[in-house]
């Protein structure tokens, strides 16, 4: 008797939003069942309604100013050190992903892997990207003139569906290193890995509100963000469905957000190299005429 | 509903400084945390569809919009006051704002922006928002308005004396600005933050009333913290009994710290449960704010094109 330790209780984890560098639960008090991929019960994940919408395009304006502030240099070290955070949990992270996508142990590693090396490269780019699109024109007057990137403000995003982390993370750092403060719909079925992400987040000296994840159902959730007037843009990579995607589109033309529509097909293969659309389309261009005297 | 009147009534009250003294100490004591715990049950009401639609309008049309910086340009107030005329340009069925509420010196401009539109000028005088000059120059300050073209004084009280105890000060400072404002309305403004208990606001309430306060107001907005929703309870507690002992009605105006629709949806709650809907009109319940308003144009538009508006649409003030 003396030799057998008593059983201990299971502690379970407790998905709950991100919203303004905090964990609130869902306004609405509703949660719903996380299932693997086959079909067993994984985790309760809260269900986000319009209001959490409301609370974290709030809290996305508030970090706005502050984050397209900061130096290009600075954001491309916050960012990096989001991977070198992510590095750190690496091993915790293969087995979120392994179950919730149902991939093997080593498949799951190399998505991991693949996400922090995705991580470190767009840090790369937040004072690179000026001066590749960035320009100087030349003009038939006495003027300097020049084009610089711009952040386009508060961005919306629909995480893809399929790839929990390395898809999260390749739709959500571009938005972010530019300076866009970013409100995520994590994918619907597979949230965990989202929310869990986000705990790397907020200690990655991340401001409060740079990135506000949601979990919940796109139908419910999206054309809130579709038809917000004080979201700038909205990425809508992980909405599958055509007919979905376009009312979402026709919403979002009301204060003439940008839009970047679901590519066609399936999900996009999230190893292949991304190249830069992601890091430019949620940029606007600012050209300044500035006179030089004869 | 607990009648706050000291069982004596109002009669002989001003008498004599000791009376004064005397009716003031013998109101009920506050029940700190039963009114703490009656605002925050009465916070907790829902208000939705139709009856937050009315709400928000009201509630336009209750707002007393301010502007109290030493850098307020004639161009800022200009703007505030086309602003008050017409606060959502994009639909005319907005109601425009009670009152502009600016320093006396600002009063001709709000008064020539405004012209007959109906919207009041209201203007803070006798040393705001501290108070602290002599009785001539207060005097001075609200004649300089009312000769301006004001409608409403917003006066100061001496909180120094009232906090020594020097209650017939006060009382014959109120009544004298009460003379130099002529027929424009008195808001007095009791400074809560300052008074320290919920009792001296009850004391500070009847006193100003007493001497003749058309409105009471809880702060000038420089001191935190201004209008919490207890104060307010107490101070609608304060006007509903005066109102029964002597058939005077007096208004109320919450000021400071009121930013957002629910706050504003809130005040307009507890006017209804505690003062009865008397209250509930422009004429005897303001709200000095000035950021309030975006919010409520906000959900305003929120509620009429069903889509989440943004700050980006209305004008910053």
């Amino acid at each position: 008797m003396a030799d057998t330790k008593p059983a201990r209780l299971d502690v379970r984890k407790t998905y709950k939003l991100f919203i303004g560098g905090g964990f609130p639960r869902s306004e609405s008090g509703r949660s719903y069942v996380v299932h693997d991929t086959e079909g067993g019960f994984l985790a309760n994940a809260a269900l986000a309604s319009r209001k959490d919408v409301r609370d974290a395009v709030v809290a996305a304006r508030k970090a706005f100013p502050g984050w397209s502030g900061r130096t290009p240099y600075n954001r491309g070290q916050i960012v990096y050190r989001v991977a070198e955070m992510l590095e750190g949990r690496r091993a915790q992270f293969a087995d979120e992903v392994a179950r919730g996508e149902g991939l093997a142990t080593g498949d799951a590693e190399a998505a991991v892997d693949a996400s922090i090396d995705r991580l470190v490269w767009y840090a790369g780019w937040a004072d690179k990207v000026a001066q590749v699109v960035g320009s100087s024109n030349p003009v038939a007057g006495p003027y300097f003139d020049f084009s610089v990137p711009e952040p386009t403000g508060v961005v919306a995003v629909v995480a893809p569906q399929e790839s929990s982390l390395l898809g999260l993370v390749s739709v959500l750092a571009p938005v972010i290193v530019s300076g866009n403060t970013a409100v995520v719909l994590a994918s619907e079925a597979r949230p965990l890995p989202a929310i869990t992400f986000t705990e790397v987040l907020a200690t990655s000296d991340l401001p409060g509100g740079v990135v506000n994840v949601l979990t919940g159902r796109i139908a419910e959730v999206a054309p809130w963000l579709a038809s917000h007037m004080d979201v700038n843009a909205i990425d809508l990579t992980g909405v599958r469905d055509a007919d979905t995607a376009r009312e979402l589109e026709l919403a979002a033309a009301e204060n003439l957000k940008r839009v970047r529509r679901p590519d066609p097909g399936d999900e996009p293969d999230w190893t292949a190299d991304q190249g830069t659309a992601r890091l430019t389309w949620p940029l606007e261009t600012k050209t300044v005429w500035h006179p030089i005297g004869i | 509903m607990t009648a706050t009147l000291p069982a004596a009534g109002v009669d002989g009250a001003t008498e004599s400084p000791s009376a004064l003294r005397r009716f003031l100490h013998g109101l009920p004591g506050v029940d700190q945390v039963g009114a703490e715990a009656r605002a925050a049950t009465l916070a907790t009401r829902s208000i939705k569809t139709t009856a937050k639609a009315w709400a928000i309008d009201r509630a336009i049309s209750m707002i007393d919009l301010t502007t109290l910086e030493g850098q307020d340009t004639p161009g800022k107030v200009r703007a505030l006051c086309s602003k008050a005329v017409r606060p959502d340009p994009a639909d005319p069925d907005c109601p425009r704002v009670a009152a502009i509420c600016v320093y006396p010196d600002r009063v001709p401009i709000a008064k020539q922006a405004l012209g007959d539109s109906g919207v009041r000028v209201a203007s803070v005088a006798t040393a705001f928002p501290s108070g602290r000059s002599t009785l001539d120059i207060k005097l001075a300050d609200t004649r300089a308005a009312v000769d301006a073209g004001a409608d409403e004084i917003d006066m100061v009280i001496d909180r120094g004396a009232f906090l020594a105890g020097d209650y017939q000060k006060v009382y014959d400072e109120i009544a004298a600005v009460e003379q130099a404002s002529g027929r424009a309305h008195l808001k007095v403004i009791l400074e809560t933050g300052e008074l320290a208990t919920y009792d001296n606001v009850r004391r500070a309430s009847w006193l100003a009333m007493l001497a003749g306060a058309d409105f009471i107001k809880t702060s000038t907005g420089k001191v935190q913290p201004a209008a919490t929703l207890p104060v307010t309870l107490v101070m609608l507690e304060a006007v509903r009994d005066f109102r029964d002992a002597t058939g005077r009605q007096v208004g109320v105006k919450p000021a400071g710290g009121i930013r957002t629709t629910k706050d504003a949806i809130r005040n307009l709650v507890l006017v209804n449960e505690i003062a009865g809907d008397d209250w509930l009109t422009p004429e005897w319940f303001r709200i000095g704010a000035s950021s309030l308003l975006n919010d409520l144009l906000m959900q305003r538009t929120k509620l009429t094109t069903g889509r989440y508006s943004g700050p980006d649409y209305f004008t910053l003030d």
